[in-house]
């Protein structure tokens, strides 16, 4: 999941930085855009006045240079390439980086007149790419250069280079990363001016960083100190390999590495600091994934805390309304693709709804016709339920296939936001944890605050006595199991976002989510609550430790040994009634 | 209707099981200073509501005592810690000297010579009245004896008498789940009997008889006593009056008053508590 | 005293229960393998070789479903981890059959062949002693009982009952299933076991070990019928029962219940076990999807089309449910989900007792027990 996401948000970083990059005043320049960057623009405006004066006199050579340049990427030999990129990098223009970027990307192409086109619009048309006249392809047969992992190693710092004078930050942002990925000595003078000219703290921190990775290795202790110091801010583990090396020994005990003591003992301080931060990282990435893992569950489980808490009744086709509900999803997804393309990002808020109401009728349906006739027989509920599960999934099978369906996720919820160096929240779980915190109080507000809630709490504790006063007991029943069932279906839209959608989607929760209700406790929405997040961050803990698998065996096994301390679950109902 | 006069023999009302060895005496609670239960500083709570509340009972052996009080006052629970099936939060429940009840399990307490009767009659539906009895018969109750088990004469004796006792004979084959409720009320107690316990705790017994089988029952239950301890929940205070010797009275977890039926009854602080002020 | 003994088996039916049930046992036992080898193959009364079989394989269906009415009919336990009990008994048969055919693998390696694709060295240690077949036998039986056993003993006594038990059974069987999915686990992964050569020298391609395998498995069905038949008699299957309508009457008359229903539900998986290890020469196959939990599920509406609390009703569901699965996956594999998820809704909502309600009509050995729980 993480890798995709990754790929997402690298596609959506190149979407946004081709117009951008365009700051030589190409007319497909966002206005908004354009505005923000207006000072930047100026400033950048007369830097390239000023140098392009000073250069007058040779700059048709280098002109030139680039053109020749720029046409060796599409070179057949790989060496040919290689010196080009070096080039291009060396010339610093950034007229270069369309061409390097497309060569990175796969979309630079050769024609047979030996044109060097980048491919646009989808593979639908190419430019050239000297000239930029827009060429139609399919006449004739293009080859695309071959690079490997030797010549990416010297493209990308390049490119990174040269992105450092792009008008966007976040575009500089990257490309300081990029460069303190791989330091290169030749990358200093270009960090430094970059660093003149900076005004974001965020890129200056990066520069300094990627600058110090390149100064470490520097002849002068001043300067291999300020280095060291400026890399304790790093929360890089290779930054922390490179520091380590400086206080290698040898066997009599004599640092190898580093002859000054001040700078060794700054390195050990910057090592401290980066272990410190690094374990902050994974802590708070695995408290992440743990608490977007457990909202997922607990979506699936709260509508089960409400059909078996409440009611008393199992539902083993719980399951299978998270897949009706992901299902729904996908066909509201279809029809705005074919009715509504223009509305398509918003697909989602139209599938919430339909999901629900789904879910919410196909479990009012089944209430009525069958469960009813089986209250108090629990296993039977157990077996009858599982039975039904078995129609829904193979009725899905038939109409849908058993393939997998795709699911497209919304722009707005693809990408993701860094909070901390190395932490990315992707935006799609973070959408999913605020959702299900929204579902989480509804449900509390409907249980606490309204007539129907009022209601189902007095069926709960006793039907009998509720039907007494007037209430409806079978009605609220049917309502009841509908909104838990219809609960179901929001973990299905909620599903559908981030993992696979399928007919056997409910299976693979529906243990879990028993396991959920079974720790927090049955009839309590807070256990529910607690139950879900604990289970899901310590799945995510454990993970890295002992795999997935062993991991579902550990938590199985905690919470059958909890079960004997807790039998009641984390939040006991206690008294004569809770034993009945 | 008369209740066969129940004679005070050792254990087994003198019936003496033939065939197998008598039912060897069990190894009685130490009752050397006349008291077998005591019931000291007995806390329960549940979610902050404390159903009993430093309870403090003593219980003579051979006693009839009945605990009265309205709902809520701790009866059930009070039944309940002293069975096993509640863990007090505070608080000891001795059986003579040296059984400290709360520390035992259900079952431990049951062989130990507690029997006790649920407030709805709880039989075992889908067996015959026979089979119920058999089950609760006095003997070794382990799974590998289970397996082997036969019934011996003296035993099948044993139970074709507690059936006569409580007038269930004709329905010795009948599926218990087909009885009357008060049938059933009377099934259970038979179940009590051929357990042949020391002390008989009996949750609400006439509960749904009529009268005539409610008068047997309290004939029942004075002739056990002496050789037994019964304690008595109940409701029905003309049933009360019937049997009790010593009545307690119960109220917010707490003993209220204690003492002959009249003295209790005419209590000013009973008084507003069954009545409201 | 042998008298009596003796009595007590005899009362184990009536004089015509012991009459149909010598009559189905010799007809199981005898009649099909007189029907396969005399008649000439084509003729009406020939029992094909594929038939014996497929027979075969309902029998260990069958003892499994003795097995899970012992725990759910008689004691109202309803596990849904019984999958993995006749799967660990398949394992450890068919661990056997892998060290039996050692060094004629495809790799003629000393190993068996998933071991060498996985480019293992060693046996690893659980696999020792399996070359023996009566090791083999005995931990078909052991491994399931010791993990019956320990699960039994946490769950109940924490006094997990109803549902409450089924769900975690769920979840073990869950687990073990994606445990043994695994290659590192050292019981081949996702393949299983299987391309098994012979059991004891006897080639197991030959139509007469399978004969034979037959026999053994009706025979061992008979023993097992006659072993729960003479438990649900005894004062022990009483209790069993008593277990299920009133527990804490139970607890009060001075029983422990955890004793009684470790006890059967150790049994259960023993049974379970062994059901698993005569299955697997048969089938010629083990893998983890006999753990998943749709199959512990399965076994429980065997048990309730035949009907709860009744030993031939389990036998007689078993038969049928699978007769009925073998007949549609030939003629329609789709429309066997619709055909097991209306058993399961129709059995539950309108024949609870089900088929043993229809022969209930005659008459039975004393102290058998019905239920309609």
């Amino acid at each position: 999941m993480g890798v995709r996401q990754l790929h997402r948000t690298e596609i959506q970083i190149n979407r946004l930085r081709r117009p951008r990059l365009s700051w030589r005043g190409a007319p497909e320049t966002d206005p908004v855009q354009r505005t923000m960057s207006l000072n930047r623009i100026a400033s950048m405006g007369l830097l390239a006045l000023i140098i392009s004066l000073a250069c007058l006199g040779n700059s048709t050579a280098s002109a030139a240079g680039l053109k020749e340049a720029l046409q060796g990427l599409g070179a057949k030999s790989r060496r040919t390439i290689l010196r080009s990129i070096k080039v291009l990098g060396a010339l610093g223009d950034p007229a270069a980086l369309p061409a390097l970027e497309a060569l990175r990307d796969r979309k630079l192409r050769v024609d047979e007149q030996g044109r060097v086109l980048i491919l646009d619009g989808g593979g639908a048309f190419a430019r050239d790419i000297v000239t930029g006249e827009r060429v139609a392809v399919g006449s004739g047969r293009l080859r695309s250069p071959v690079i490997n992992n030797r010549v990416r190693r010297v493209l990308l710092p390049v490119i990174a280079r040269l992105q450092l004078s792009s008008s966007s930050p976040e575009v500089r942002l990257a490309a300081a990363r990029e460069l303190a990925k791989r330091p290169r000595p030749d990358a200093a003078g270009a960090i430094r001016a970059a660093l003149e000219a900076e005004r974001d703290d965020e890129v200056r921190q990066a520069l300094q960083l990627a600058l110090a990775q390149i100064e470490i290795d520097s002849q002068d202790p001043r300067r291999r100190l300020s280095a060291v110091r400026t890399l304790g801010a790093s929360a890089d583990a290779n930054v922390r390999e490179r520091l380590r090396r400086m206080l290698q020994t040898n066997e009599a005990g004599e640092f190898t590495m580093e002859p000054n003591p001040e700078v060794r003992a700054a390195a050990a301080d910057a090592i401290r600091t980066i272990e410190r931060r690094l374990a902050l990282v994974s802590l708070s990435r695995n408290l992440f994934y743990g608490v977007s893992l457990g909202s997922v569950l607990l979506l699936a489980a709260l509508g089960l805390a409400i059909t078996f808490g409440l009611m008393g009744v199992i539902n083993m086709a719980h399951g299978e309304m998270l897949m009706l509900g992901a299902y729904a999803t996908f066909v509201t997804q279809n029809l705005f693709r074919t009715y509504l393309p223009g509305w398509f990002d918003w697909y989602l808020v139209a599938a919430v709804p339909m999901a629900f109401g789904v879910s919410a009728v196909m479990g009012m349906v089944l209430e009525r016709c069958i469960l009813r006739h089986l209250y108090g027989r629990p296993l039977e509920t157990l077996l009858a339920t599982w039975g039904i599960s078995l129609l829904l999934i193979q009725t899905v099978r038939l109409v849908f296939g058993a393939q997998n369906v795709e699911v497209a996720s919304p722009t707005w919820m693809s990408g993701g936001t860094e909070v901390m160096q190395g932490l990315v929240l992707t935006h799609n779980r973070v959408a999913i944890v605020l959702f299900v915190f929204f579902a989480v109080a509804l449900v509390w507000v409907l249980l606490r605050r309204t007539p129907l809630g009022l209601r189902v709490r007095a069926v709960t504790q006793n039907r009998s006595m509720a039907a007494c006063m007037g209430v409806s007991v079978s009605r609220v029943d049917m309502w009841t199991f509908g909104l838990g069932s219809g609960i179901a279906g929001l973990g299905g839209v909620a599903l559908s976002q981030i993992g696979n959608v399928g007919p056997e989607l409910g299976q693979a929760y529906i243990v879990d989510s028993f396991m959920v209700v079974v720790l927090g406790g049955v009839g309590k929405i807070a256990g529910t609550v607690w139950g879900a997040l604990c289970l899901g961050v310590v799945n995510k803990f454990l993970e890295p430790y002992t795999g997935a698998v062993l991991g579902k065996i550990l938590v199985l096994a905690f919470i059958i040994l909890f079960i004997q301390k807790r039998p009641q679950g984390m939040f006991a109902l206690k008294g004569r009634t809770a034993e009945g | 209707m008369h209740v066969e006069p129940v004679s005070r023999g050792p254990r087994c009302h003198g019936l003496e099981p033939k065939g197998r060895a008598p039912s060897s005496p069990r190894e009685g609670p130490d009752t050397s200073h006349g008291v077998i239960l005591y019931v000291e500083g007995l806390t329960v709570s549940f979610d902050g509501f404390k159903a009993l509340d430093d309870l403090n009972l003593y219980i003579e052996d051979g006693e009839l005592r009945c605990i009265i009080g309205p709902n809520g006052a701790g009866k059930t629970t009070l039944m309940d810690v002293i069975t096993g099936k509640t863990r007090p939060d505070a608080g000891t429940v001795f059986f003579g000297q040296s059984v400290d009840l709360t520390r035992l399990t259900e079952t431990q307490i049951a062989q130990a010579g507690i029997g006790r009767k649920f407030q709805t009659p709880t039989v075992f539906e889908q067996h015959s009245v026979f089979e119920n009895l058999e089950l609760a018969l006095r003997g070794d109750k382990g799974v590998w004896h289970s397996l082997f088990a036969r019934l011996t004469g003296g035993e099948r004796e044993r139970i074709e008498q507690v059936l006569e006792l409580v007038g269930l004979t004709e329905s010795m084959h009948v599926r218990a789940g087909l009885l009357s409720h008060g049938q059933k009320q009377w099934l259970e107690i038979g179940m009590l009997l051929v357990q042949d316990p020391r002390v008989l705790l009996l949750d609400e017994p006439v509960a749904g008889m009529t009268a005539g089988e409610t008068d047997r029952t309290a004939e029942l239950l004075t002739s056990l006593a002496g050789e037994r301890t019964v304690v008595v929940v109940e409701h029905d205070m003309e049933f009360v009056r019937n049997i009790a010797r010593r009545v307690t009275v119960l109220h917010e977890g707490r003993v209220l008053a204690e003492g002959g039926m009249d003295a209790v009854q005419n209590d000013p602080r009973v008084i507003e508590v069954y009545l409201g002020s | 005293m042998m008298g009596s003994r003796f009595d007590r088996l005899a009362g184990m039916h009536s004089r015509r229960g012991w009459l149909v049930t010598a009559l189905v046992a010799a007809v199981g036992i005898v009649g099909v393998p007189v029907l396969n080898l005399v008649p000439p193959p084509g003729t009406w009364l020939h029992v094909p070789d594929y038939m014996v079989m497929l027979l075969g394989k309902f029998l260990c269906y069958a003892m499994v479903a003795l097995a899970m009415d012992l725990i759910w009919g008689f004691t109202g336990i309803l596990s849904l981890g019984h999958g993995v009990f006749f799967a660990l008994g398949g394992y450890a048969m068919g661990m056997h059959l892998m060290r039996a055919m050692a060094g004629e693998g495809v790799y003629r390696s000393n190993l068996p062949d998933f071991m060498v694709f996985l480019d293992w060295k060693e046996l690893p240690w659980f696999w020792y002693g399996f070359d023996r077949f009566w090791f083999a036998l005995l931990m078909a039986v052991l491994v399931p009982a010791l993990l019956a056993y320990v699960f039994g003993y946490f769950a109940f006594r924490s006094r997990i009952k109803g549902v409450y038990f089924s769900i975690i059974t769920q979840a073990m069987t869950y687990a073990l299933m994606l445990l043994f999915f695994r290659n590192e686990t050292g019981f081949g992964g996702n393949n299983g076991l299987t391309d098994f050569k012979r059991i004891l020298g006897f080639s197991l391609q030959a139509p007469s070990t399978k004969l034979g395998l037959y026999i053994v498995t009706a025979v061992l069905l008979l023993l097992t019928y006659l072993l729960c038949r003479y438990i649900v008699t005894s004062k022990l299957g009483r209790v069993l029962a008593a277990i299920r309508d009133a527990e804490s009457r139970v607890m009060f008359s001075g029983y422990n219940p955890l004793h009684y229903k470790l006890f059967v539900w150790t049994l259960s998986a023993v049974l379970c076990g062994l059901a698993g290890a005569l299955y697997v020469p048969q089938v010629g196959i083990i893998n983890p999807s006999e753990m998943q939990p749709a199959g512990s599920i399965e076994m429980a509406i065997w048990v309730a089309v035949g009907g709860r609390g009744t030993l031939v009703g389990a036998l007689v569901g078993a038969m049928l449910v699978n007769g009925i699965k073998s007949w549609f996956t030939v003629v329609s594999p789709e429309l066997w989900l619709y055909v097991l998820g209306a058993l399961f809704i129709g059995v539950t909502l309108f024949f609870p007792e089900g088929a043993a309600a229809l022969l209930n009509r005659f008459p039975k050995g004393k102290g058998s027990c019905t239920s309609n729980r």
